[in-house]
């Protein structure tokens, strides 16, 4: 597995950011996609008369959507085998049509278990600034 | 109020094959255009065994196992009052199309806030390679039930 595209540990300094990154809108026809595609079939995502009878407004990306957008984010900046660990917190329900902007820092760089490691806050927020994921990463780098 | 009985008990283990073309499709759904995540001679020049599932790929065997609707049936929870609240994965290697895995998952705490307005289903799950036996990633996913009737005053 190559990691030779990864950031080196070396040049990384606590707090330094990563470059932000804007997604596409999420549109219907992505949660059709995304329904299929991860076998998440809950109805509240992509039926408009159940997220209705549920009180929703309207029907709402899977959280999991989102998780994927701030992974690719995140592998954009060191490569899927660098990944040793991905969490997020879902903090608001993310609406039809928006546009997720990814952000993240670094927090900690340490050596350990024989591996370069680099521990990472990300933010996936819409573009009047609410956050609806807050994660963490860590990554081992070259 | 979710019976705290549950807590420590597994769900059905369920094996799978990581198929290609699920793969690709995944990765159209979320906006992937990277050629190793859709093409095989570009996953191996990039290193891979073969076209990687992507970080949070393995969400969906735990899906398509059905132990999200047997956790809910066996709980007594519309699907309706369901949130998700948070989820890891731990990684201790790259699963990759053609794997055979197991999923295994374990209700491992239920807890309450704002009253019972809130409950959280925690469920721990590892998904171990069946060729070798080793386990690829871990899950950690919480679940948010709302019981709107319960809010406190």
């Amino acid at each position: 597995m190559s990691t030779s595209n990864a950031p080196r540990y070396d040049a990384i300094q606590i707090g330094q950011e990563l470059p932000p990154m804007t997604f596409p809108p999420i549109t219907r026809t992505t949660l059709a996609l995304f329904a299929g595609a991860s076998g998440d079939h809950n109805p509240i995502h992509i039926d408009l008369d159940f997220a209705r009878a549920a009180g929703m407004p309207d029907v709402f990306a899977h959280g999991m959507l989102s998780m994927a957008l701030l992974g690719r984010y995140l592998t954009h900046w060191a490569p899927q085998p660098c990944l040793r660990r991905f969490g997020v917190r879902f903090v608001a329900i993310t609406p039809v049509g928006t546009q997720l902007r990814c952000s993240g820092k670094v927090v900690d760089r340490r050596e350990e278990g024989g591996e370069r490691l680099v521990a990472l806050e990300l933010v996936a927020a819409d573009l009047q600034g609410e956050a609806k994921l807050i994660g963490e990463a860590l990554v081992a780098l070259p | 109020m979710i019976d705290r009985s549950h807590i420590g008990t597994t769900l059905p283990p369920f094996q799978f094959e990581v198929e290609k073309g699920r793969l690709r499709f995944f990765a159209k759904a979320i906006g992937e255009t990277r050629p190793e995540y859709f093409d095989e001679d570009a996953a191996r020049a990039a290193g891979y065994r073969s076209i990687p599932a992507p970080p949070t790929f393995l969400m969906a065997a735990e899906m398509d196992s059905g132990a999200t609707e047997i956790l809910l049936d066996r709980l007594g929870i519309p699907i309706e009052r369901v949130l998700h609240g948070e989820q890891s994965f731990t990684y201790h290697g790259v699963v990759c199309a053609g794997d055979r895995l197991e999923l295994l998952s374990r209700i491992t705490d239920i807890y309450a806030k704002k009253g019972g307005a809130l409950e959280f289903i925690v469920k721990d799950s590892t998904l171990t390679d069946l060729a070798s036996g080793r386990c690829m990633v871990e899950m950690r996913s919480v679940i948010v039930v709302r019981h709107p009737q319960e809010t406190a005053a």
